[in-house]
């Protein structure tokens, strides 16, 4: 049983940073019905300043990280104009291609100015306790059953992250003007340029918010598992593309069920089944739901109009 | 609209096929202004290499072909044999590696310092034995670079040797092998727990002759669990696995990227064990932000250390920082005793700088199989080599205390 | 004469065939008079096979309309069937010729065996759904075969599963080695072959397109409801074009096999597929041409911008990007459009005053 839990624990933290990653995926993918394949690495991009602004500069966490969103909004906000505006009115496979140049270019980017070498994450999702002599101890996480279970306040904290995300983004598209607009735009482009709302500054909002939102999962993902390389978001980026389509691309809490629910399944899979096809076993349960539900667990049925 | 495209694309094709089939006439004007502008001399031997510069494993041969360049300018300062050194990119990729190999053909190499990597190493070896080019690679360490050694699980040989290819590094069975007898010996651990990469030629090769080796011993593996470069990120479940079975050593053949997170999310979970790793667990010390203390009592073999006291160590230790602003890793001291090697066996041998790749490659491969040909580096004293392209070194067992490498005999 | 200029398909599809055709031409005698250098020679047989990719992908993306990211899975499928038969008869069949016949049809036969495995599911999905589960597909593909043990000794082949568990007898060798792939291929491809290869791929898709099943096919490419109507068969079309595109690709990557001294499993994984499908939007959907060039251009490309060193990747990236906005921005296609009309009439003028 405790095994059982451990794993279950592992599983919803491997999840929750999928999740994360799986939020901005499905937000972008909401409005502009596009697959940015460059959102994992605008994810390491985020990782990268905030681990030079932290262990370079020696500048506080929480600098640190509001310094990785405004450099990754900026950054999704060029990429959008340069790379994806253009394209606005193109086949929506074109723009795919595009944002997997993107992806390359941000790598190789990455690789010139930071180089390969791995570099490992700073863990300030930490706990300092002074101890009665004097002495510090640094906790990483919570333990109970004995110190047999622990769940570490990365976990923790990824997961109250996602779910405040999750809140305030579906407050802000069900409340706000701005939201609203979003919404519109997601259901009806054409409509909504009728009613008066810029699809184009719309648009563009959207990938702000979603670099925004990458940069916050790259310090997640790099506090849970700190080896930063360049090519750091690519895999997560995919799995977590997985885990938006899972839940239903473009539902908000269907990313955060659907990336908790990869990575239960993965811990699962590699745990009570095979290490070795653990890999195979995560894409087959996915195949398998695909099949029964064929827009993913939370998505919308689409009526086909005839 | 379609044919503009069609035109525009067919236009950038003919234009590429001409600069590709031009560019092995230009080879010869190009290779004249190389000559003149770098500060190699004329009639300097032309040394290729590729590695993967870009992607994922960059790491690898980015340090590799640094720790070449860095012998090659000490060798040209000699003033004697010049040596010209090129670097292709092969992203560790075996297809790309065999056209960075055709690169380095036009170029007009002579010695070739094979492929960083295994995959690429094991294309690129074939391809070189077609040409009859010389091949020493610095860490292609898969069986299959030289060809001719016996599948550790089936006792079969699967692939012909190639009489051009030579390792500086260990051969991965060997590391397998020593790895089991030197927890032997040693009485390292009662039960065995082993993580490995099953997607990696390199780790999967080590694994297969440490349990041959283990198995023959008697050694007690109680857990045995993998990953993939696809699953590099959550160790939980082979990590308490290992535990569970109550394994008092963790074996770990695998770079040190993977390892790091191993160590990290082992030490979160409060479980200690003995860790075990081969030379690929060299330079986790190196590792910016790496928190050195989860590193304490970890074991490895590795032929390399960067702390040693030697002169020769020290002062390329020196360069290197100086040079790239990092310490080097295994990559780089074999890539530069791969360059000190050649030096010495095309000094020795007296081939005439501007002979062609096949003549120097049946000097070479004399001279490298001759009994009296024995090469000291950074990575081993007094190297030789057999027939089958294997070098003969022994891996050195050493523990990390304090953040440095220190011997364990 | 006349047929030609009136029919726009077979003018075209003629077209298509006189470029492979002179193309294969050209290079064999740039060969042949050993101007090539080694490493456009080392390419021939890989770009023959990426074309075949691209071909058989635009076959799915362009005529059926259907957004596949595992192709690479087919390839695979492809490569290692046929390298594993290809190794097989190694002692037995002299002719490599003959080997390299069998193993691209074994490679073939299987993938579009594999492709109906996949297809009868996957087929009941729709747009980024399907996407995804065909690249849940390709991933499932490369753990498997980074899992598979083939051996061969005088009694024949062995396989295993997961652990390599084949004992050979005497004179025996593993020939694939689960992580370790295929390490010893002796290739049997040439350029000649690739191109048959490609001249009878192509052959099979314009006649398929012409066809009435190519028709029904795209029509449901266009609006499956209104072609569901009229009565065409939805799963059996679909799977008509799915499988064929997967023989194809089973084909290619025999191919590509047989032209590596090494293939591993890992080589053909999301990003071979991504690559693709970059051949195929960038040269056109549903431009069979126009994936040709597209593929042999990208393939050619990476090796061009050796000179660049360290920014190589970072400048092929950044052309993709601009190549990808020249051929579909809209702005960018107006622009054309006007700058063709100005050089047809500046042309057209100078003609009338010659």
């Amino acid at each position: 049983m405790l095994t059982f839990l451990n794993h279950l624990i592992n599983g919803i933290s491997l999840g929750s940073v999928y999740a994360i990653i799986a939020l901005g995926y499905t937000m972008v993918y909401g409005i502009a019905k596009m697959l940015n394949f460059a959102h994992g690495d605008i994810i390491m991009v985020g990782a990268y300043i905030c681990f030079f602004a932290v262990s370079t500069f020696g500048l506080p966490p929480i600098v640190g990280v509001l310094l990785a969103m405004v450099v990754c909004t900026v950054l999704g906000m060029v990429i959008e104009r340069l790379a994806y505006k253009p394209l606005r009115s193109a086949p929506s496979l074109a723009v795919l291609i595009t944002a997997i140049g993107v992806s390359y270019f941000l790598q190789n980017a990455a690789q010139l100015l930071w180089t390969s070498n791995p570099k490992i994450f700073p863990s300030f999702l930490v706990v300092t306790q002074q101890n009665a002599d004097g002495t510090q101890t640094v906790k990483s996480g919570i333990q109970f059953a004995g110190g047999q279970l622990s769940v570490s306040y990365a976990t923790l904290i990824t997961i109250a992250v996602c779910v405040v995300i999750m809140l305030v983004l579906t407050w802000f598209t069900e409340h706000t003007k701005m939201g609203q607009a979003i919404q519109a735009c997601s259901e009806d482009k054409g409509a909504a340029q009728l009613m008066g709302i810029n699809v184009n500054t719309t648009i563009s909002l959207t990938f702000a918010i979603g670099s925004a939102l990458a940069a916050i999962a790259g310090v997640l993902l790099c506090s849970a598992y700190p080896t930063l390389v360049p090519t750091t978001g690519s895999m997560p980026g995919i799995k977590a593309f997985t885990a938006a389509v899972f839940g239903g691309i473009g539902s908000i809490p269907g990313a955060l069920l659907g990336g908790i629910l990869l990575g239960v399944i993965e811990i699962f899979a590699k745990a009570y089944i095979s290490t070795q096809l653990s890999d195979a076993i995560v894409f087959a349960v996915l195949i398998v739901v695909l099949l029964v539900r064929p827009t993913g667990l939370l998505g919308k049925q689409i009526r086909e109009k005839v | 609209m379609k044919k503009v495209i069609c035109m525009g694309l067919a236009l950038a094709m003919a234009f590429s096929m001409v600069a590709c089939g031009g560019s092995s006439s230009s080879a010869a004007s190009s290779e004249a202004s190389d000559a003149s502008s770098s500060t190699a001399a004329e009639g300097a031997v032309k040394i290729g290499g590729t590695g993967p510069l870009t992607g994922g494993a960059a790491i690898y041969g980015n340090a590799a072909k640094r720790g070449a360049e860095i012998a090659v300018e000490e060798i040209n300062a000699l003033g004697g044999l010049q040596f010209d050194l090129k670097y292709e990119d092969d992203t560790h990729d075996a297809e790309k590696a065999v056209n960075a190999y055709n690169t380095l053909k036009d170029w007009g190499m002579q010695v070739f310092l094979g492929s960083v990597t295994s995959t690429p190493c094991v294309a690129t070896s074939a391809e070189s034995n077609g040409d009859h080019i010389f091949l020493l690679t610095p860490s292609a360490s898969s069986t299959d670079v030289l060809g001719g050694v016996a599948n550790p699980l089936t006792g079969t040989i699967d692939v012909p040797r190639k009489d051009n290819a030579f390792q500086m590094c260990f051969m991965d069975p060997n590391q397998g092998t020593a790895s089991a007898q030197y927890i032997s010996e040693k009485n390292l651990g009662t039960k065995i727990a082993i993580i490995y990469k099953n997607d990696d030629v390199y780790s999967t090769g080590i694994y297969n002759s440490f349990m041959n080796k283990a198995q023959e011993l008697g050694l007690d593996v109680v857990s045995t669990t993998t990953f993939t470069s696809d699953s590099q990120t959550d160790f939980s479940v082979q990590i308490n696995d290992a535990k569970n079975s109550g394994a008092d050593l963790l074996f770990l053949p695998m770079y040190y990227d993977a390892a790091s997170l191993i160590l990290t999310q082992a030490n979160n979970i409060g479980y200690a064990p003995k860790f075990f790793g081969v030379d690929g667990m060299d330079g986790i010390l190196t590792l910016a932000g790496f928190d050195k203390s989860l590193a304490e009592g970890v074991i490895l073999l590795t032929p390399f250390n960067t702390d040693a006291q030697d002169e020769k160590t020290k002062s390329f230790v020196s360069k290197y920082n100086e040079k790239y602003g990092e310490a080097p890793n295994q990559f780089a001291a074999d890539a530069y005793d791969c360059v000190y090697a050649i030096y010495q066996a095309l000094t020795e041998s007296g081939v005439a700088s501007d002979a062609s790749a096949s003549d120097m490659c049946d000097a070479l491969i004399a001279q490298f199989t001759s009994p009296n040909f024995v090469f000291d580096g950074l990575t081993g004293e007094g190297m030789t080599w057999s027939e089958s392209g294997e070098v003969t070194k022994s891996p050195k067992g050493m523990v990390i205390e304090n953040g440095a490498y220190v011997g364990m005999d | 004469m006349r047929s030609l200029r009136t029919n726009k398909t077979l003018r075209t599809n003629v077209i298509t065939y006189a470029v492979v055709v002179a193309a294969f031409v050209l290079f064999q005698c740039l060969g042949s008079a050993g101007v090539l250098s080694s490493t456009m020679k080392g390419q021939l047989v890989p770009i023959c096979a990426y074309v075949l990719m691209a071909l058989s992908l635009n076959l799915t993306v362009g005529i059926l309309g259907e957004l596949s990211l595992g192709h690479a899975g087919f390839m695979s499928v492809g490569a290692f069937a046929g390298a594993v038969t290809a190794s097989a008869m190694q002692d037995s069949v002299p002719s490599s010729a003959l080997r390299l016949t069998v193993a691209v049809l074994v490679g073939a036969v299987l993938a579009a065996i594999v492709g109906v495995l996949i297809g009868i599911p996957v087929l009941r999905l729709n747009g980024d759904y399907l996407a995804i589960v065909t690249l849940a597909f390709g991933e499932i593909i490369k753990s498997i075969v980074n899992n598979l043990y083939i051996g061969m000794d005088a009694n024949g082949l062995h396989a295993s599963f997961l652990n390599n568990t084949i004992v050979l007898g005497e004179g025996g060798r593993m020939i694939l080695s689960g992580p370790m792939g295929v390490p010893g291929i002796k290739k049997t491809a040439t350029f000649a072959a690739g191109f048959i290869l490609i001249l009878i791929a192509l052959f099979v898709i314009f006649n398929l397109v012409n066809s009435r099943a190519g028709r029904a096919i795209m029509a449901l490419r266009d609006n499956r409801i209104a072609a569901e109507s009229v009565g065409i068969n939805v799963t059996k079309y679909k799977l008509m074009a799915f499988v064929i595109s997967a023989a194809i690709a089973g084909a290619g990557g025999a191919l590509y096999g047989q032209a590596q001294n090494a293939i591993i499993a890992t080589k053909f994984d999301f990003n071979t597929s991504i690559l693709i499908l970059v051949f195929v939007v960038l040269g056109g959907m549903g431009n069979m041409l126009g994936s040709i060039l597209a593929a042999a251009l990208l393939t050619v490309l990476p090796e061009l911008l050796r000179s660049l060193n360290d920014y190589r990747m970072l400048i092929y990236a950044i052309v993709l990007i601009l190549m990808m906005l020249f051929n579909s921005a809209p702005a960018m296609i107006q622009w054309r459009e006007q700058m063709t009309e100005k050089l047809r009439k500046t042309f057209g003028e100078e003609r009338k005053e010659g």
